[in-house]
């Protein structure tokens, strides 16, 4: 057994040396409490995981044929006290994962906006959050900052330690929206938005990518995550703004088709009601948007008019959406303008500014003065709040 | 001819569909072709036709079914295991601007072929092979419940596979993960036939898997011999009520969703689609309700196996028989209310994925049970490291790695940063491998000397042995370490060039598993050849604790000539030690159900009608389909279905055996 | 696993029986036959739970209560529960063996089945002409698929009624037959009880939706 253990060991020892290991080691304060979950998970697990695998060798080298001098007891097949050990031992490990598992989950849910900025400071109320707005196209990333008015494709830059909120959907299919150093995936879905609220807390360039298989161009779908002070941030925008060019329906409708390896593209002004669209399905003229659907439906659809509100579907992302037995495509035409902007309809989930009670509420603190780590689950206060 | 008129006859099959223009394929065709027809030709020189339709194709027989279920599992293995050395020489291969040797067209679908297929037509036969050759000897039973629907469950397993192995000649396959996730799996943005042969050869080999799931369930229940209480049934056995329980309660699921997915690419329905209110979403919850279970569908069968080799190499009881139990039958339900965590990144909010991390964390404690109570069974025995304990021993090792990268990836914020990634790849490998694969390795060893009469030969088995586990775990332990770097899955080429080494070890490893494999093909071969040498008379080589071992190796077409009656969970080695006389005489005629070609035919319908639809050609499937309504309908004309083994008959083969077990002596 | 295991005389163990206990023939049917209704009622439990999800998705088209014929749907059901009664005298005519009986009611059963399914056709190409296609909307995908596949049950459960009927006259009410009859009845009522469901959640909540 010795040539596997060594083998086991392998990954631990080239841990040692210059990879990147970009999970273990991010740059997000987001990322890096998930990061602390996945190794107090792991040495809980241990826990239980090395005895298991010690007593597996031992027991096999101590109870071989040829060791006459072992004991041997043929019809041995219970013990209360055992079982006991052997089902409780692993509960015991559950039961510390679980209430981490149920922490942890509320703490780093992806919709709920971040409530510090690192382990050292609470994010400051009276300045506002970077939005971007993502959308997963065939096979490219378009960012969009409604802020600032611009866009660009395959290329995201935020200021260090000013909190992003991610609106994120995509075009045809479902990708995953992931930047291994700034925080956790969300899908990213067709006529669906999904949040990621996040912070970068170290300057550099990091990768970003699609991690959910999406299509022939799915390797090169990757962008380049800028993290920027105040000053490289301005001007980074300002690149964007002097890149000229507009991004509106019609651009859009031609960007979205399929391309694979895209290059850096920016565009100094878009449309403001284009994320809207994209997320609703309508940027196609003449196209029914999803809000609005669902707004008819909730009221008990079209009645009999609506069966003919279909048109010929003429334009397709991909390719056209014919079947065999099926009648030609179509789609719903929209009733009335579809122009008339809309607030964001997302409740947003808001970080407690004191973390305490999700330790137990009502519950005496401990009196353990609390160590100095970044990790979420030792209950440390933000310090504006103390 | 006319355009149309071709189209009515081939539907959308032309010239072009053939893949002409992909050396690869084209090499492999020729091998293929090469291969079959020397297999023909050989078949066709020895008079083999008419034997095979006879005694094996036709076959009711549980044993014949249960070893053509493992042939068909060994031989998509290599298929499957071609595949995944293909991805790993495209990965090892791509980096530094270099595309490597597979373009996305067909990388895509080896990836996605390389899944269906270890999943559906290696682990599924292979672990329904086992079943069905040892469920019924243990239980003491003459047959299954149902055993034309046996030989019919495994000719639809075929016809499944049959169609997966066509793609790769004729048109595509699949290019959208094993799982086939919509949108990118609807007729919009997969217009090709790929989809549709994942539809129907997931169909055609469902209705297998469920029916013979069905079938497995009644025998258990119904067919055990006297004295067997539930509570008295070899755990391999509860294992496969267990396993069979989840196979009748999930497929249908697939079915269904499968369904709804040809429907949305046949007619245009709106089930999965972006617009009219579809909802992909759905699709990606209803394929994981089936698809947790079927993870367990998998495992739970090798957990029986381990079981059984671990107290039989041991020389002791098992430990903790009834906790071994109810940890199953907890596995079992828990197993469906897990399915959303393979998807905690679709957004469902902090509640819903705790509740499912939760409860996934949960299964881990039964899981964990079992292992202490292998464990304890090693405790205090006299340890054999004959093959299958081998396999059990790395088993254990590897798999204990494996739950904790499980319950790892089940802690959603965890989940997160490791989801879709090579760490993700590297934990179901790990398990699988380590816990199915090489279960079914130990009771492929552990068995055969029941099913031929001769033990497989140590020396090649052990050295399959080293090569696939040194093999496994240079093959993903890189894998471990690239997700943590933040590698995604399924990617065919990368540009950052400090990963490559990893992938370069990752190739070697799987290198050496194919040294495993052909280890194992030639173990075959050698034991073979060498089948005077390792002949066992005794019907019980490894001194073993369960009914199987009382008959004859190969057991007699009727398994038993007397209906055991059983007193204790370990039956032969009560019987054993209580000196069991074997019975010399009084010997009567025994009831078997009579051998019938109606399952292949009416697979082979079944087969020729996914055809049909996969390429539009509309005639062959309608017609396909009446003939199988009119042969289907006419087999239950057929009311003389069973006939008697005569006394004579039962009295030779067991005087025979007689002679060989007094020349043992 | 009834049968007694006694010690013989001399006390011994008994590890096997001297006399062959084949099986019965269909010893295992009902069972087996149970477990595929199972799975199969799992069929439906997916097709209901798609409609769950999918049902209000009109996609600005029509709804429930512009579509369905509450009057013509009360017919419909009426003639699926009185074949399952019909069924019920056939069963309790092939316990009392007279054949003719038996298939007369077989007859009637298999003609309200095929009532059933006439006038769910009528109702779907109604809808279809309308333009309440399955393409519609997700609502009409799920609607069709659900009722469509309750409708194609029927329509095999007919089949095997026919089957069954020839086999009745040609062999007669043999154990054989009255095994078949009976797994075809639960078939029936089975069938009946998932279309009790599909008109309580589709046709009644939909309407009142």
């Amino acid at each position: 057994m010795s040539r596997l253990k060594i083998l086991a060991l392998l990954p631990l020892a080239v841990a040692l040396s210059s990879c990147n290991y970009v999970v273990l080691a991010p740059a997000g304060d987001i990322a890096a409490q998930q990061r602390d979950l996945v190794i107090i998970s792991t040495v809980l697990m241990l826990l239980i995981v090395v005895p298991v695998m010690a007593l597996t060798v031992l027991f096999a080298w101590r109870y071989r044929q040829s060791n006459t001098s072992a004991r041997y007891e043929p019809d041995w097949d219970h013990s209360t006290k055992l079982e006991l050990v052997i089902w409780s031992a692993p509960l015991l490990i559950i039961v510390c994962l679980g209430a981490l598992t149920w922490m942890g989950t509320h703490l780093l849910d992806p919709y709920r906006n971040i409530g510090r900025i690192h382990a050292e400071r609470a994010v400051d109320q009276s300045k506002a959050p970077l939005d971007v707005d993502v959308v997963a196209l065939d096979w490219k990333w378009l960012f969009i900052y409604p802020d600032y008015g611009i866009a660009t494709v395959n290329e995201l830059a935020a200021p260090v330690d000013r909190p992003i909120n991610f609106h994120i959907t995509a075009s045809s299919v479902m990708n995953s929206f992931y930047i291994p150093a700034l925080a956790g995936q969300i899908y990213a879905m067709p006529g669906m938005e999904t949040s990621l609220h996040a912070v970068i807390n170290h300057a550099g360039a990091y990768k970003g990518f699609s991690a959910n298989y999406s299509g022939a161009g799915f390797s090169g779908m990757h962008f380049t995550f800028h993290g920027l002070d105040d000053k490289g941030f301005d001007a980074w925008i300002a690149q964007a703004k002097s890149a000229g060019g507009s991004l509106g329906r019609a651009e859009y409708l031609k960007l979205e088709k399929p391309s694979e390896n895209e290059p850096v593209r920016r565009w100094g002004t878009v449309d403001s009601d284009l994320y809207r669209l994209i997320l609703n399905m309508c940027v196609e003229t003449g196209k029914m948007c999803q809000s609005e659907m669902m707004a008819i439906d909730a009221k008990g659809g079209l009645g009999h008019e609506g069966l003919n509100n279909t048109l010929p579907l003429a334009y397709d992302k991909y390719a056209r959406r014919g079947t065999a037995l099926g009648p030609e495509p179509t789609f719903v035409a929209g009733t009335c303008t579809p122009d008339a902007p809309q607030g964001r309809t997302t409740a947003a989930i808001r970080a407690p500014l004191d973390p305490a009670p999700l330790t137990g509420a009502g519950l005496k603190r401990p009196s353990f003065a609390p160590l100095k780590s970044s990790s979420f689950f030792l209950g440390q206060r933000p310090k504006s709040d103390s | 001819m006319s355009p149309d008129l071709l189209k009515l006859i081939f539907g959308r099959l032309g010239i072009d569909s053939l893949p002409l223009h992909e050396p690869i394929l084209v090499g492999t065709f020729v091998m293929v072709a090469l291969g079959g027809g020397a297999l023909f030709a050989g078949l066709t020189y020895f008079r083999l036709w008419g034997y095979l339709w006879r005694e094996w194709f036709t076959t009711v027989d549980h044993k014949r079914i249960g070893i053509m279920y493992m042939i068909l599992g060994i031989v998509m293995l290599l298929r499957g295991f071609v595949d995944a050395l293909m991805m790993r020489a495209q990965q090892a291969l791509a980096f530094g601007g270099s595309e490597g040797f597979l373009p996305a067209h067909h990388y895509d679908q080896v990836f996605t072929a390389h899944g269906v297929i270890m999943i559906f037509f290696v682990a599924m036969p292979l672990v329904t092979g086992l079943m069905n050759y040892v469920v019924p000897l243990q239980i003491g039973a003459r047959d299954v419940s149902f055993p034309f629907l046996n030989n019919f469950s495994f000719w639809m397993t075929v016809g499944g596979a049959v169609l997966v192995m066509a793609s790769l000649f004729i048109g595509e396959f699949a290019r959208t993960g094993w799982l086939a996730y919509p949108p990118l799996s609807n007729i919009g943005y997969s217009p090709d036939v790929g989809v549709d042969y994942y539809i129907w050869a997931l169909q055609v080999a469902g209705v297998g898997t469920t029916l013979s799931g069905i079938n497995l369930i009644c025998t258990i229940v119904k067919l055990r011999c006297p004295g067997m209480t539930m509570m008295k049934m070899p755990v391999f056995t509860w294992t496969a009520l267990c396993t069979n329980i989840l196979i009748v309660a999930s497929f249908p699921v697939l079915t269904v969703v499968l369904a709804l997915l040809s429907l949305d690419r046949y007619v245009g329905t709106n089930f999965f689609t972006n617009d009219f209110g579809g909802s992909p979403m759905m699709y990606v919850n209803l394929i994981w309700i089936w698809g947790h279970p079927e993870v367990y569908i998998l495992v739970l069968p090798a957990f029986g196996i381990f079981s059984e080799v671990t107290s039989t190499f041991s020389g002791k009881r098992l430990f903790g028989y009834t906790s071994m139990v109810y940890a199953t039958v907890v596995i079992t339900i828990l197993s469906y209310l897990v399915w959303l965590h393979h998807f905690f990144t679709m957004g469902s909010g902090a509640s819903v994925n705790s509740f499912f991390g939760i409860t996934t964390m949960i299964i881990s404690i039964p899981t964990g049970a079992k292992m202490f109570n292998w464990l304890f069974t090693m405790y205090r025995g006299r340890i054999r490291f004959e093959l299958p304990m081998l396999w059990t021993i790395a088993f254990m090792l590897t798999f204990v790695l494996g739950g904790m990268t499980g319950v790892l990836l089940a802690v959603p914020p965890a989940d997160f940063v490791l989801h879709n990634s090579l760490f993700l790849i590297a934990h179901f490998h790990n398990v699988i491998i380590g816990g199915v694969v090489f279960g079914a390795f130990a009771g492929i060893n552990y068995w055969f000397p029941k099913a031929f009469g001769f033990k497989l030969d140590p020396f090649w088995g052990k050295l399959s042995f080293w090569f696939w586990v040194t093999g496994f775990y240079m093959a993903f332990m890189p894998l471990y370490v690239l997700g943590l770097m933040g590698v995604t899955r399924r990617l065919r080429v990368f540009d950052d060039p400090s990963l490559q080494i990893w992938f370069v070890i990752a190739a070697i490893g799987a290198g050496l598993v194919f040294l495993g494999i052909l280890s194992m093909l030639m173990q075959f071969a050698v034991s073979f050849l060498k089948r005077e040498q390792l002949k066992d008379v005794t019907g019980d080589p490894w001194d073993a604790r369960t009914l199987e071992w009382a008959t004859s190796s190969p057991p007699p077409d009727y398994n038993f000539a007397f209906t055991p009656v059983v007193h204790d969970n370990d039956a032969w080695w009560d019987m054993k030690k209580r000196g069991y006389q074997r019975p010399l005489m009084g010997f009567k005629p025994i009831h078997m159900p009579s051998s019938t070609g109606t399952g292949i035919i009416l697979a082979g319908f079944a087969t020729a009608m996914g055809f049909g639809l996969i390429w539009y050609i509309w005639w062959l499937a309608a017609a396909s389909f009446i003939a199988m309504l009119v042969v289907g309908i006419g087999h239950t004309f057929n009311y003389h279905r069973d006939f008697d083994i005569p006394a004579d008959d039962v009295i030779r083969t067991e005087d025979a055996r007689t002679k060989l077990l007094a020349g043992a002596k | 696993m009834t049968v007694a295991v006694n010690p013989s005389q001399t006390g011994e163990p008994v590890f096997y029986l001297a006399d062959e206990h084949p099986h019965p023939e269909g010893y295992s049917t009902s069972l087996g036959f149970w477990i595929y209704l199972m799975s199969d009622c799992l069929i439906f439990a997916m097709l209901f739970a798609a409609f769950g999800v999918l049902g209000a998705n009109y996609a600005a088209g029509p709804a429930p209560k512009d579509l369905f014929d509450l009057n013509l749907v009360a017919v419909n059901t009426s003639m699926l529960l009185l074949s399952s009664i019909t069924y019920g005298f056939a069963m309790l005519t092939m316990q009392q063996n007279k054949i003719a009986q038996t298939q007369m009611w077989l007859a009637i059963t298999g003609l309200f089945g095929v009532a059933f399914i006439s006038i769910e056709l009528t109702e779907f190409a109604h809808m279809i002409h309308e333009g309440a296609t399955p393409q519609r909307s997700a609502f009409l995908s799920s609607f069709f698929t659900l009722v469509g596949t309750h409708g194609l049950h029927v329509s095999c459960g007919l089949i095997w009624l026919v089957t069954l009927m020839v086999q009745v006259w040609r062999f007669g009410l043999i154990e054989a037959n009255r095994r078949r009859l009976m797994c075809l009845s639960m078939f029936w009522h089975f069938l009946d009880v998932v279309w009790i469901g599909v008109f309580t959640f589709v046709y009644l909540l939909g309407v009142l939706r």
